[in-house]
């Protein structure tokens, strides 16, 4: 293996390791935990490459470990990375842990414009985390139970705090679980297709992050946005991949 | 400090403690994000000096001055006309307004979503903190955006203020909007001439007019040097330049900024500057930045950017025209420095195409590759002008990023992945 790319994001860490020809030899999703620093040393402790690009939330906290890892954003990551994937690729949107992204990318693979939530956990993967609690549901039954549904409950409150209270008063008025689970996607879609919507969406739409992994969120912003999404195999190694790849640039 | 200031605190009122608290926080923030700079010029001495006395020299001096009869006036705002109250022998300061400080006792009287800037004067005022407040025998409000119109009404009653004056202020650049603003300066002149004991004249009158032009002409001249490649100071510290223009002695700053200008004009004869050559380059534009909200531009030269111009209150949009000094009545020249300041192009004016065309300018003058549009939450002019903003400097080919935040530091981790990626973009 020559070049890896690890992204460090707010709830879990992501490794890619690339062989000589840039094809994917090792790839790895682990829990950020409390010690996001001791999860990258332990995923590096099991390969061994000639050059490491750092991306994520906790970017510039490999370089204590590792002197000459170079730091790129997120965004950047997933444009190269998205690029490689799906040469159709224009736009992504990218649900992670504490942030939702939109980039828009040109022809030639750059970041042409992006656009991010604000500071809090509205609208992102740690929300859905937060419902699916506050309904008493693991998180595969709440996406089950969202794709189920027949019909949804409206819910207004985009703020992680107030969406709890709203979800517990509409169980206390009788409101069924799944019609607010899929009420609760469908919000965040309404919110992500939004924000999407503030740069230039041309060419397929790549859906990465691990917001990629639930089905109903994907269905839900394809039909907010009124066209379909392309999930990578591995929509939350994307970011991972593209720093990877950074790296291998540099090498070959 | 070099000298013991605490009496004199004590009869302003503060709250020594809490005031302790501040200036140490105060004086620890300035050293992390001015004092490691590198290649700063010699000129910045001055301003660390201003800043390690900034509640303590300044306001003796402020003291002296009222103890000798003159008048101080506070303001938070560029549409009060500094020459008016220099030329009735006053002295005029900008009130603290930059911190998140005393924000639990300012939303005892304030709705949460209110703008950090707004919360702040509230914050300084109730917890007894700002000197400058309780020096001031005035303090000017004047009639812009919603959030402070509301918040004067009830300020005036605020700990530390002795006496408020509001004025109103036109929001259309019509000629009736210019009638109102020649007609509020007016009374704004006899108010300050029956609390200076004085009258205008047209000597006095010109020569407060020369003197504030004297300021504005020296950061002009700032300005004008930081277009050179590369940059030969640094945002932060042009920036805290344009903060310290608020509270100084007029000509003791207007000396120090033309002697950093001799020093930055050597420096680029010599290629030399704070930035490698190449270097990204960024103009922020939106709204003010009282001292100590250094939080951006900190963040954005962190990232090796380095910031060539403010478009901003507390930056080019406030010191960029000079005041006509034609006039043989105290009535023409009055018309004149209306003329000057109708000229601000705030966002609480609608429409107000003129701002979008100085940013333009402005990127273009001082070869920025990039804008980063600065928003306080909360501030709907400048949140709404900042959609705006970006989408007309995008459709120019000028990449912009648009920042919304507050004066807490909690988002400063996603402002830097925000700013990186935007560099990032800007490098290609």
């Amino acid at each position: 293996m020559r070049a890896a790319g690890i992204d460090i994001g707010s709830r879990t860490v992501k490794l890619v390791a690339l062989d000589e020809g840039g094809a994917i030899a090792h790839e790895r999703v682990e829990e950020a935990t409390f010690d996001p620093l001791g999860v990258c040393a332990r995923l590096l402790a099991a390969i061994s490459v000639d050059r490491i690009v750092s991306t994520g939330y906790g970017r510039h906290l490999l370089q204590r470990l590792i002197p000459g890892a170079e730091p790129i954003t997120e965004i950047k990551a997933a444009a190269i990375g998205a690029r490689a994937l799906h040469a159709g690729c224009g736009a992504i949107i990218d649900v992670g842990g504490q942030d939702t992204k939109a980039v828009a990318i040109d022809p030639g693979g750059r970041v042409l414009k992006f656009a991010m939530n604000d500071r809090c956990a509205a609208g992102t993967g740690r929300f859905l985390e937060v419902m699916a609690t506050a309904l008493a549901f693991t998180h595969a039954e709440f996406v089950a139970a969202a794709l189920a549904a027949g019909r949804a409950e409206r819910l207004s409150s985009m703020c992680t705090v107030f969406a709890e209270s709203e979800v517990v008063s509409l169980v206390a008025r009788g409101a069924l679980r799944d019609e607010i689970a899929l009420g609760i996607h469908q919000a965040i879609a309404s919110r992500t297709a939004g924000l999407a919507g503030t740069v230039p969406l041309d060419g397929d739409v790549l859906f990465v992050g691990g917001g990629a992994l639930n089905g109903c969120l994907v269905r839900e912003i394809g039909s907010a946005l009124k066209r379909p999404l392309v999930v990578p195999r591995s929509p939350q190694t994307v970011a991972a991949y593209g720093a990877a790849l950074c790296a291998l640039r540099v090498l070959v | 400090m070099s000298e013991d200031y605490r009496p004199m605190w004590k009869g302003l009122g503060l709250d020594l403690e809490t005031h302790d608290a501040l200036l140490a926080a105060l004086g620890a923030g300035y050293a992390q994000t001015f004092l490691t700079q590198k290649d700063r010029p010699e000129g910045m001495k001055y301003f660390d000096f201003v800043m390690s006395e900034v509640h303590g020299l300044r306001v003796k001096e402020l003291m002296d001055a009222k103890a000798a009869g003159r008048k101080v006036v506070g303001s938070f705002c560029v549409y009060v006309p500094e020459e008016i109250v220099l030329a009735l022998d006053g002295v005029h300061v900008g009130l603290c307004a930059g911190a998140e400080f005393g924000y639990a006792e300012a939303e005892r009287f304030l709705p949460r979503n209110t703008c950090g800037l707004i919360k702040s004067f509230f914050g300084f005022s109730l917890t007894r903190v700002c000197p400058y407040l309780s020096a001031s025998d005035l303090v000017v409000g004047e009639n812009t955006c919603d959030g402070k119109k509301k918040a004067y009404e009830i300020f005036k009653d605020m700990p530390l203020v002795h006496e408020l004056y509001v004025m109103d202020l036109p929001q259309v650049k019509s000629e009736r909007g210019r009638a109102l603003l020649v007609d509020e300066y007016t009374k704004f002149a006899r108010k300050m001439e029956a609390l200076a004991g004085r009258k205008l004249t047209v000597d006095n009158l010109k020569e407060g007019i020369a003197r504030v032009n004297a300021k504005r002409s020296a950061m002009h001249r700032l300005a004008k040097l930081r277009a050179a490649d590369p940059a030969p100071i640094s945002g932060l510290d042009a920036l805290l330049a344009n903060q310290v223009f608020f509270y100084d002695d007029p000509e003791r700053f207007t000396g120090s900024v033309n002697a950093i200008c001799d020093e930055l004009e050597k420096r680029v004869e010599a290629g030399k500057g704070v930035a490698k050559k190449g270097a990204p380059r960024v103009l922020v534009s939106g709204c003010p930045m009282a001292v100590p909200n250094w939080k951006l531009p900190s963040i954005v030269e962190a990232c090796g950017a380095v910031i060539v111009g403010e478009e901003s209150c507390v930056g080019e949009r406030g010191t960029r025209n000079l005041t006509a000094d034609k006039g043989a009545t105290v009535e023409a020249l009055i018309a004149g420095i209306a003329d000057r300041y109708f000229q601000v192009d705030c966002a609480v004016f609608t429409p107000n195409p003129a701002r979008l065309e100085h940013v333009k300018a402005m990127a273009d003058a001082y070869q920025a590759d990039g804008v980063i549009h600065y928003g306080i939450q909360f501030c709907n002019p400048y949140q709404i002008e900042g959609g705006v903003v970006e989408r007309e400097l995008e459709k120019a080919k000028i990449p912009t990023l648009r920042i919304d935040t507050d004066y807490s530091m909690e988002d400063a981790g996603q402002i830097r992945t925000r700013v990186e990626a935007f560099l990032e973009r800007i490098k290609g």
